[in-house]
């Protein structure tokens, strides 16, 4: 047996030379080489963070590139979450809308005050109701002027055209569609009423048109997601490809795929980060230019709507989702190429 | 050591480059491999890497059977042998230090160990000083150093060499030699394939010659 052999089988207390140092043992040679499991742990850190760092070094040496990827990546995702958020701008719109389906009863010409006002009381004791109000003729008249803008043309009329009207505001339990149109019939098989009409039928339009749009979005924002994740896959194979040289060189001296891949996830993860922080910042810049017009407008229809942004939680996810699409992105790329980076 | 059994490799585009080899190299033993070029010594070394698989016969590394080694093994292989180059594989955007640190890195040290490690090994192949230059600042002959240092940084019980003074002039050759003579004193095997028949001859080492893929003396 020769000098070396022995030195490998000897144990750690005798001091090894400068140069060989025996490997600790065969078996350990096999898995991770390095001292104890806090020394192995921290080396790992270590490589993580470098990773982390020296692929955001990598992004910021060639800028040009980077900032043409991510201002497309910025660009699909903005379109993606903008429509997101006009979305949820029209859902806060129709939810206001949504507590207010009351029931009008226009009655009949003929009935009279006093006849109304012990039908009201009828309606009022029903379980489903929650409010009912009596407006009389006068009222009735009183309103219309003021709020239609017709004022001088009604009072050129010699007579008051307008019927009793008694508004009934069902209980907010009856969420049910099909319990409001049983009430809804009801009040229209009574002999006193002349029309029975619920303000539903444009809302239940509105709530349709959401609807598509929603599913729109859906389409949309899968698209975009798959834009995102191609887009990323291709920077990174061209990364993987500029630098094929490294790639092939550390799997000569036993570098596994995933140390390989590691500084790539990272680049990954890097562009879809910082692409997901530069839509937040164009979809918040949009909204803040949307602000005013549509301001303007909702206070022409005496509403007060104000434009929802983006949540602190919406902000996480949006930053998420991105910073996820561009590792899954180049994690796809990464584990076709390296299949076929075989060092020659 | 190192073990082939009856192993051959066929290629589909140029035939059969390696025809039933059979040879052993013990612990600690420095052998060179020699033939005209073509005759497969760079195919042998491949095999040996697992950069390609033979298809018949096995080869054995320390016991492990190469051949049938999976795909995931394949990195804790090659982290049991220092590969040197004939145009010696060095990375060139980073700095000797880096580039000789790479296997200690890739094997999971501790930047206090690498540092230690690195610096031991370049202080032996006589690159102290060096270490923060750029491979395209050194000569031919200390960037092959270099490569060298990288090779054996993490202790492999073998290195091979492929052609390692293909591009250096005879008095370098010489003590490139005699560095990797000083490695099998202390118990390292090493293989070196080269056709620089002078030199072999002058070194006075155990030689496998292959022609036409066939091994014909060792």
């Amino acid at each position: 047996m020769n000098k070396y052999n022995k030195r490998r089988q000897q144990t750690r207390e005798v001091k090894p030379p400068k140069y060989l140092k025996p490997a600790k043992s065969d078996s350990r040679q096999n898995t991770v080489a390095g001292g104890s499991f806090m020394d192995k742990l921290n080396a790992y850190r270590d490589l993580h963070a470098h990773a982390l760092f020296s692929s955001l070094g990598r992004l910021v040496a060639s800028p040009f590139t980077s900032i043409m990827t991510v201002a497309v990546l910025a660009i699909a995702i903005s379109l993606a979450s903008g429509f997101y958020l006009v979305l949820v701008n029209f859902q806060q719109l129709t939810s206001h809308l949504e507590t207010s389906t009351q029931i009008s009863l226009f009655l009949k010409e003929e009935v009279s005050e006093l006849h109304a006002k012990k039908l009201a009381d009828g309606i009022r004791n029903k379980p489903e109701v929650q409010q009912v109000t009596l407006i009389n003729k006068e009222q009735g008249l009183a309103e219309f002027k003021t709020y239609s803008g017709f004022g001088s043309a009604i009072s050129a009329l010699k007579t008051n055209p307008l019927p009793i009207v008694i508004q009934v505001l069902p209980k907010n339990s009856l969420t049910d569609k099909r319990q409001l149109e049983a009430l809804l019939h009801e009040f229209q098989q009574n002999v006193d009423v002349d029309l029975a009409q619920m303000d539903m039928q444009w809302l239940e339009r509105l709530q349709s048109i959401i609807a598509v749009g929603e599913c729109a979005a859906t389409i949309l924002n899968l698209m975009l997601g798959l834009a995102v994740l191609f887009i990323t896959a291709n920077t990174i194979r061209l990364e993987l490809h500029s630098r094929r040289e490294e790639v092939i060189i550390a799997k000569l001296v036993g570098a596994t795929h995933g140390f390989i891949q590691r500084p790539f996830l990272y680049a990954g993860l890097w562009i879809g980060f910082i692409s997901g922080v530069v839509a937040w910042f164009i979809v918040t810049a949009m909204m803040l230019i949307l602000r005013s017009p549509v301001e303007t407008l909702s206070s022409l229809y005496g509403g007060n709507f104000h434009l929802v942004f983006f949540s602190f939680t919406e902000t996480l996810k949006l930053i998420g989702i991105s910073s996820l699409l561009g590792v899954v992105g180049s994690w796809a790329v990464l584990m076709y190429q390296l299949q076929h980076t075989k060092p020659e | 050591m190192l073990k082939f059994e009856n192993v051959s490799k066929r290629y589909q585009e140029t035939g059969e480059v390696l025809r039933d080899v059979s040879f052993h190299l013990r612990h600690g033993e420095l052998a060179f491999l020699t033939g005209h070029s073509g005759a497969g010594k760079s195919t042998l070394l491949k095999l040996i890497g697992v950069m390609e698989r033979c298809n018949k016969g096995q080869i054995f590394l320390d016991g492990e059977n190469l051949s049938h080694a999976k795909e995931k093994q394949i990195p804790y292989l090659r982290r049991k042998m220092g590969f040197i180059y004939q145009d010696y594989k060095l990375l060139q955007d980073r700095t000797v230090f880096d580039n000789v640190a790479l296997p200690l890195v890739i094997a999971g040290f501790g930047h206090q160990e690498i540092g230690r490690k690195v610096r031991a090994v370049l202080d032996k192949v006589g690159l102290s000083g060096k270490e923060k230059k750029f491979p395209l600042a050194l000569s031919g002959g200390e960037q092959q150093r270099v490569g060298i240092a990288r090779a054996v940084v993490n202790k492999p019980p073998i290195i091979i060499a492929d052609e390692p003074t293909g591009n250096l002039d005879p008095e370098l050759s010489s003590e490139i030699m005699s560095l990797f003579e000083s490695f099998q004193q202390v118990g390292v095997t090493v293989f070196i394939a080269s056709h620089d028949i002078s030199l072999i001859k002058k070194m006075n080492h155990r030689v496998l010659k292959l022609d036409h893929g066939q091994l014909v003396s060792s």
